[in-house]
This record gives C-alpha cells, structure tokens and sequence, in this order.
C-alpha cells in the first residue's frame, strides 16, 4: 500500500472545498451549465441517462480494506447500495445526486481517495497489472513508477488542457495484464544489458471509433528519463493533436497521421530539450516513492500446507482454486480472484455489504489489501494457501466466488443503454443472457480460456475491439443490433479482432454466441488450443459460414 | 445573427416531448405545458411541428438552473391519450433499466 503524505492529503481536501463552492454556485444559478460542465468533468461527474454518474479512481487498482469500506459507505449513503467497477481500475456510481456529490467526495477523501482528473481531457487514472508487487517474475513493482506519474501529472498545468483525454498503463510482467497496447502511452517496465531499469515506450494505442494497437515508439528509456521523455511526447502531441475534430484528437490519430518514425523524430527532438533537465529523476527521487510503499511480513510458509491437501478431497473447492487461485511470487502465498461476474448479474457491479465483506476479509486473509483488474474483478493479493478453503467459504457466502474467472461467463461489459447516455445498445442483459446460456461450469471449461467484450457502442467502454470474441451495439432503425468480431486480445499479443459479418439483431445474440463457441469445439485441433489461437490459425471465415449459414 | 438555438435543425416525424435532467439531483424530467417539469411522462407537453418544439425547447433551455441537457424526444400519443416513450432510450429514461438492479430497490 501507498502512504499518502501531507502534501496528497491538502491537495484532496482543498479540491474538495473548491468543489463544495462550485456546486454551491451552480445550485444557485450562479454558474450556468455550460460554465460548471468542465469543473465537474474535472472531478468525475458525467450525466447519464437516469441521473449523474461519478467516477472515482483507483490508482494502479490499489485498495486498502479501510478505503473499500469508504466505497461501499459512499454506495449506501449517497447512491442505490452499489458501484461498478469499470476497465480502467475505477469505481462508478450510477444514482449520485448533484447536491450530495460534495459530502461523498469529503468522505473518501477522509481515506485518501479523490475523482481528480476521471474524466474531462486530461492525464486519467494510471492503471497497471493487479497483481503488480506479488507476480512471480515481476521485473520490480510497477506500482512505484504508476505512483510517480500519478504525481507527476495530477493537475500539471500544461496537461489539464490537452487535445483530448489521456491513459496511460504500466507492465512489468512478461504476461501483459494491464492491456498496455490499447493505451495513449504503454510502459513495458524492462532491464537493460546492464541490469538498469527503463522502459519499452509504445504510444498511440487505444479504441473507439478508430482502433489502434500501441507502437513502440522506443525500445529502451532509462528510469532516470521517464518523466522527461513522457513530457516530450505529451508536449508534441498538445502542440500537433488535432483539437479542431474531436473523433481526430487523441495521440492515436496523430501518431497514424504522421507515422511512428516522424512522430518519434518529432518526440526525440524535444527530449532533447528536456531530457537531463529538472525532470531527471535521481535515485532518491524513485526510493522516496519506494519508501511510501509498505509491503506485508510474510510468514515463511509451506508450499503445500495440510489445510490445502485436505481441502483438495472437495470438489467445488477444488474447481475453484483451479480457476481463480494464482501462484504468488512469495511460497505459501496466493493471488485470489474474486469474480464479480455471477450467472444473470451485471457484469462488474458489487454491492456495498459485498465490499464490506470484502474488506474484512481482506483485513483476515489479505493483509488489508485489495486490487481492482481492468477485467472488472477484484483480487486478494497475499491469501496464505493454509487460509484457501476458509477464504473459499467465505467468498462463497457472498457471492464472488463463482470459479469463471477468464472463461467464457468472465465477461466484460460497459454499461450499455441501460446506463449510459452515449450508447446505442445495450450490454448488461446481453452478457446476463450469455452467462445463463454457458453457466454450467464443465462446459464453461471445456472451452477454456475465452474473453468475451461487450460494449453499447463504438466508445468501447467494453473493450470490444479487442475480446477474443467481441460484440458491439449499434442502432438501425431504432432498433438495437450488434456486430460481432473474433479474434481479438489485450495482451502482450495484442491484436484487434475481424468483424464476421452482417450486425445481428438483440434476440439473436446469444445464439451466435453460441454458434461460434460451438464452431470453435469442432474446429480446435487439440483441447488446449484456445479459442483465439483457432481464429488465428483459421480465420474467421468457418465460423461466419456457421454462424451465417442459416440466418 | 442567427442564435446556436435557431441554427438547430429540429425535424420532427411523430409527437414529441422536451426531456432533461433535473440540476441537483440528475432525475429524468419532462417539459411541461405550464412552463414548468415533472418526474411523470403524462405531464409532458406534447408538440407536433418544428416551430413549437423550437419554442419548447428554447424555453426549457432557457430553465439553466432547474434543468440540464434538455433535448427534443419522441413519444408515441395514444388513442386513449397515454403518452408513451417513443424509442428505447426514452423508455428506459421513463420506466427505469430493463434488468434488475444489483441491489433491489
């Protein structure tokens, strides 16, 4: 966990002030819409269909037990007893009114959280792998360089005003789980031949109306250099982004328009200016930020306690470590999914009694740690294996312990029409729908490892682009269809998936769905080849013919 | 100099309605014929031309500091009278999302 210090804590209340002002003079009639709109972009407040929405980050997806338990208060006290956990390691509520909107943020505020810079054209949230810190064979902890950019950018004047928002995510694993390829800025976190720490820098990744996949824009950055060279890349995309076409403004477009090479010209010229500057950080710079962080004592464990080996006689218990227990890099210690995808729930969503449950057993089993995935699950990153069962137990009782974690029911999902003021469609009842029709668990393991990615339109707030089966909403003549692509992945092989044909209508979806796992069992050469790996090896044109045959 | 208002291009092809969110606490809101808002779809005051909803909407927007976002909608008008959303969004704007909530009301 990250220790804010005084200066954190002045910058979140004062914020709040200001906001508790703003709100006040917007009630009033003091400030008109239009003069409000941009202050309560700036502390994640959007308009949606039934009634504001607020956004709060979560930076690099690091909860403690004690701000989990804010979460859950501010859904009980100022929302409808729930939030959503969304792909970029923050929490929405749905419900929020307007004039309470000040109160909820001076109660998390009280724990160290704020919704700073969750929408409007800014830096947003730094997102990262939810189990940085604890992942065997991590290069170090993302987390102390996620931390520095956050402090970096949170309300830097020359990044408040870009052409367009901005994410950026963090790696240090060989396996990408922070989907780093579909950001604005990508950080790879790697050693050079000497054993120094730096960065693989990938920029103009992202979704939307217009894809793209992130391109490594330098292969090497030293630790030492980051802040600077990010700064160049920022300053020449707000100098060059196009803030005249908002469908052409982020660094994607800019970064396509010109090219890698030109862009990357441009971006080292300016390094140059900069690099060696006020912004080289030195290394008591980065152990200062190390220091804030504090890591559990772990007990020396075994690796296979006899809790474990007694426990392993049960057959739900098994099937659920199998699938949502994960090796930890410390022996005798384990990374827990908590799926928060249930058969007929929406996708992502807890309640508050979940996340205060959550938190204490966070508090028993966890020591007080919680993590936020962008797959919209949360995860327990320091479970002693002994406690496995008992934590199972629990988990169970309420509700997150459904043993789906990346298969095909692990849906991730926007919240669509139903929410949503931007959608055309909607996600959630599609993706309740598809995770009534493979509830069986057998099934559900025998096709393996599947992403499925729903968004309500082309925003891709669902990630669609980029599921191994991925489904979009769109609107034809008042009526809701969706398109469909295969293929795709968010992971150190990022790829963007190919439409299989013609959009489908909302009744047919799930049976597509259906059509085209159905088509995969026929056509994989051997069990362990993966749904995307068979798209890859096939192309999507058998299961277009399957899926288009007879419709 | 032609106001952002009127250089709004408003066709209408069925009844509608003038719809927004209400400023302190985001609730779906519709114009009414007394000049005013309700939480009910019945109390809308119903247009049927370019020119009276050009007149509606301008005197909703007009209403910053009770309304947000107010915007032209179609409904559909009953024999009886009902007055019923005329698309999806409006209907899930009016009778609320079409699962159930994670935490029953």
């Amino acid at each position: 966990m990250y220790a804010y210090d005084e200066l954190d804590r002045t910058l979140i209340n004062e914020r709040v002030s200001e906001f508790r002002d703003q709100v006040k003079r917007r009630l009033s009639g003091e400030l008109t819409e239009d003069e409000f709109k941009m202050l309560r972009l700036q502390n994640g407040v959007y308009l949606q269909l039934h009634a504001y929405m607020f956004r709060v980050a979560i930076p690099y997806g690091t909860l403690s037990s004690k701000q989990l338990r804010q979460l859950a208060h501010v859904a009980r006290r100022y929302d409808r007893g729930y939030g959503h956990f969304t792909t970029r390691q923050n929490i929405q509520y749905n419900w929020i009114k307007l004039a309470e909107l000040p109160d909820a943020l001076s109660d998390l505020a009280e724990v160290g959280i704020h919704a700073m810079q969750t929408s409007g054209n800014n830096t947003r949230n730094v997102t990262s792998d939810q189990w940085a810190g604890v992942a065997p064979g991590e290069i170090e902890d993302p987390r102390i360089w996620s931390e520095l950019l956050r402090q970096y950018t949170t309300l830097h004047p020359e990044f408040s005003f870009l052409p367009r928002k901005f994410k950026f995510a963090i790696t240090a694993s060989e396996h990408d789980r922070a989907a780093i390829k579909i950001h604005d800025i990508g950080l790879r976190l790697i050693k050079n031949a000497d054993g120094e720490t730096g960065f693989e820098v990938l920029v103009g990744g992202g979704l939307g109306r217009t894809p793209f996949i992130g391109k490594t824009i330098k292969p090497f950055v030293h630790g030492r250099d980051l802040l600077s060279y990010v700064e160049a890349i920022l300053r020449v995309y707000n100098q060059y982004g196009r803030r005249d076409n908002i469908y052409k403004a982020r660094i994607k477009i800019l970064v396509h328009e010109l090219g890698i090479e030109k862009f990357a010209r441009e971006v080292e010229e300016e390094w140059q200016q900069l690099r060696d500057s006020a912004l080289t950080l030195d290394h008591a710079d980065i152990e200062e930020i190390r220091s804030r962080f504090s890591y559990p004592a772990y007990e020396k464990l075994p690796h296979m306690p006899d809790e474990l080996k007694q426990a392993a006689h049960d057959p739900l218990f098994e099937r659920w470590r199998k699938n949502s227990v994960f090796p930890h890099k410390v022996q005798g210690y384990s990374i827990v999914t908590l799926s928060l995808k249930p058969v007929g729930g929406p996708p992502g969503d807890a309640t508050a009694d979940q996340m205060d449950a959550i938190a204490d057993l966070a508090d028993r089993y966890s020591f007080g740690e919680i993590r936020v995935g962008h797959e919209q699950n949360l995860a327990l990153p320091h479970v002693a294996k002994r406690d496995l069962p008992v934590l199972w137990k629990a988990l169970d009782k309420i509700g997150v312990a459904t043993p789906n974690v990346n298969l095909v029911t692990d849906i991730i999902a926007c919240p669509g029409l139903d929410y949503c003021s931007l959608a055309n469609a909607r996600s959630i009842p599609i993706a309740q729908e598809l995770t009534r029709r493979f509830a069986n668990h057998d099934t559900a393991n025998l096709i393996g490892r599947l992403h499925i990615n729903i968004s309500g339109c082309i925003n891709a707030c669902g990630h669609h682009h980029v599921g191994h089966i991925g489904i979009l909403g769109v609107e034809k003549n008042g009526e809701e269809f969706y398109q469909i692509t295969i293929g795709g992945r968010a992971d150190e092989n990022a790829e963007m998936g190919t439409l299989i044909g013609p959009a489908v209508p909302y009744a047919e979806v799930a049976d597509v769905i259906e059509d085209i796992v159905e088509a995969y069992l026929a056509l994989r050469d051997r069990a362990e080849e993966l749904f995307v790996d068979t798209v890859k090896r096939l192309g999507v044109e058998p299961f277009r013919e399957r899926v288009y045959a007879t419709r | 100099m032609t106001s952002p208002l009127e250089q709004k291009k408003i066709r209408i092809t069925k009844p509608s309605m003038v719809t927004a969110n209400r400023t302190w606490d985001g609730a779906v809101i519709y114009r009414t014929a007394a000049k005013g808002w309700s939480t009910n779809l019945s109390d809308a005051a119903i247009v049927r031309t370019a020119d009276e909803a050009r007149e509606l909407l301008a005197e909703s927007i007009a209403d910053d500091v009770g309304a947000i976002g107010a915007y032209i909608a179609p409904v559909e008008v009953k024999d009886t009278g009902k007055i019923e959303p005329g698309n999806l969004r409006e209907q899930i704007r009016s009778e609320g999302l079409t699962i159930d909530l994670t935490v029953p009301a």
